[in-house]
């Protein structure tokens, strides 16, 4: 089959793999009809996340068609012909994180769980195309993927609506949504949302799905700013205001109640010492992640607010505002999304027409455009927000 | 338990062990059980001339959820080739605490969804020794999958 792969820093290439086989009693086998381009892919096409191999079949959010079930699937779980959605944790249902609801936490599924231990403290979940560290799976920018725990992740679509206003499902909305979710929205809140990528915009979105008063959007880019403003959010370019000054004028003095970062460890904004700080050591691998997104949304929540953290962090950050979190009563929280709690009940917002997927897709290529797909995705050419890939 | 090769009841208390060791060795044992309570606890020791000295305990722990079980496992060993060995097989991945820890995963992961987990990029499940030398996470073709496990 076809497959984009992973081929060194900066580098990804569609070429000929092998078609993938049920490994375990509980895979299915799925032809990928649609799959998109992710901004945490970015971290690894850049080099951020480390134990990328060459030949990594890549990607994290598609959907398609079942074509083969393993022996341990449940007919009524799950049957060949069956058209699904696949979250990106790869989650058992069993294990103590599963039955909390904490699928990205999931205790079983990562078969590399010694690397992740590591890094983190504690294995992670395993996730589709993304790096050895989650676990070596191969991922679904590719014309067929290999699902396991078949009974457990995949969401059924049993009604008409088309592949582009549920593939999403996948990852980057209920990510935006558990943004919101995360910061117990009160309907006097004003919400602030740092980082107008794919997953910002969900985010802003879920945020006044829940209730808030006010949402805003932080980024540099001006159509991912209007993009966001022709949703009805406020759009605050960063290059031209100083945020935290815009965002005090915009609360009264107070600073947003919530705040969320969408952006992660590939912040592109600083004051310009700490930016240049913040460039240096990780270019010299000294520090992993350039936290200035989430630096910015500590300093500016209002006290006793909270700073809800969707983007990716990789390793260790410096220069963490302690003193403010603690000082000033904030709550931090932060996850992988547990995909599997929110696909059902995002489904329906999306069937009752409270939430459009569709408004942020600008592109949509063949799978063996793979590769121009990434470049206009990460330098932001051609107005492009989100790349839907068609194998 | 993936570095075993054979298990053989030799009397009441009394069994043959075989495992597998670095370098593609085999190292084996008699043992003996020493102390054991049904449901809760199994202690055993070497006896005789093993290739690894080893004594041993399982305990099995009601978690304090009222529901899990905890499984507890005290494993004292000798290596042959003494500290030199020792620091050559944990580099491979097989010295006995990293085998333990990949049985014990492996262990749970059997108990809980019914099978041992496999990658594209780790067919073999979890294993020391496999961990940073993987093969890209892509599918493996029909000759990988025939040569199995160490392909
Ligand atoms: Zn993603
Ligand atoms: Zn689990």
């Amino acid at each position: 089959m076809r497959a984009n792969t992973w081929a060194g820093r900066n580098k990804v290439k569609v070429r000929d793999v092998p078609d993938p086989k049920i490994l375990n009693k509980r895979d299915a086998i799925v032809r990928i009809t649609s799959t998109a381009i992710c901004g945490s892919d970015l971290h690894l096409v850049n080099g951020y996340v480390p134990t990328m191999q060459d030949g990594d079949v890549m990607g994290h959010e598609f959907m398609g068609e079942v074509i083969e079930v393993g022996s341990a699937v449940p007919a009524e779980k799950l049957r060949v012909g069956d058209r699904v959605v696949v979250p990106f944790p790869i989650a058992c249902g069993a294990c103590g994180a599963c039955t909390a609801q904490l699928y990205s936490c999931c205790e079983n599924s990562n078969p590399n769980a010694g690397i992740a231990e590591k890094m983190f403290g504690h294995p992670v979940a395993g996730i589709f195309g993304y790096s050895h560290l989650t676990g070596g799976f191969a991922g679904g920018q590719a014309q067929y993927a290999r699902v396991p725990f078949a009974d457990v992740g995949p969401l059924k679509i049993e009604s008409d609506l088309t592949d582009e206003q549920v593939l999403f499902l996948s990852d980057i909305l209920p990510t935006g949504y558990m943004g919101a979710e995360m910061c117990d929205i009160q309907s006097s809140d004003v919400v602030a949302v740092w980082g107008a990528g794919p997953v910002g915009q969900f985010a802003m979105d879920s945020a006044r799905v829940l209730g808030a008063a006010k949402v805003i959007a932080i980024d540099k880019e001006p159509y991912r700013l209007q993009m966001a403003e022709r949703a009805g959010h406020i759009p605050v370019n960063f290059e031209e205001v100083d945020v935290r000054s815009r965002l005090l004028e915009l609360t009264g003095g107070r600073g947003p109640d919530k705040c969320i970062d969408a952006v992660g460890l590939e912040a592109t904004h600083g004051s310009a010492h700490i930016a240049a700080y913040d460039h240096l050591k990780q270019a010299v691998r000294s520090e992993s992640d350039r936290p200035h997104a989430l630096r910015q949304a500590i300093m500016s929540c209002r006290s006793g607010g909270v700073v809800s953290v969707i983007g990716v962090y990789g390793g260790l950050v410096d220069k963490f505002p302690a003193g403010a979190w603690m000082n000033r009563s904030l709550t931090l929280r932060t996850g992988q999304c547990h995909v599997q709690r929110y696909m059902k009940p995002l489904l329906q917002r999306i069937e009752r027409g409270e939430i459009d997927p569709t408004r942020i897709i600008t592109h949509t290529l063949p799978l063996d455009d793979a590769s121009r797909g990434f470049d206009i995705f990460k330098n932001k050419q051609e107005d492009c927000e989100k790349v839907v890939l068609k194998p | 338990m993936a570095h075993l090769e054979a298990v053989r009841a030799t009397g009441d208390r009394t069994s043959h062990w075989s495992a597998s060791a670095p370098f593609g060795k085999n190292v084996e044992w008699d043992a003996e059980i020493v102390d054991e309570a049904p449901g809760e606890k199994i202690a055993w020791r070497s006896t005789g001339d093993a290739d690894v000295p080893n004594t041993g305990a399982v305990r099995f722990v009601p978690a304090p959820d009222g529901v899990s079980t905890e499984v507890h496992v005290v494993l004292t060993y000798d290596i042959p080739g003494g500290s030199v060995g020792k620091a050559v097989a944990k580099y491979l991945g097989e010295e006995p605490h990293q085998q333990l820890d990949d049985d014990l995963r492996r262990l749970k992961q059997v108990l809980e969804t019914g099978e041992v987990v496999r990658s594209d990029g780790a067919p073999w499940g979890k294993k020391a020794r496999k961990e940073f030398p993987q093969r890209p996470a892509q599918p493996l073709s029909d000759a990988e999958l025939e040569k199995g496990a160490d392909a």
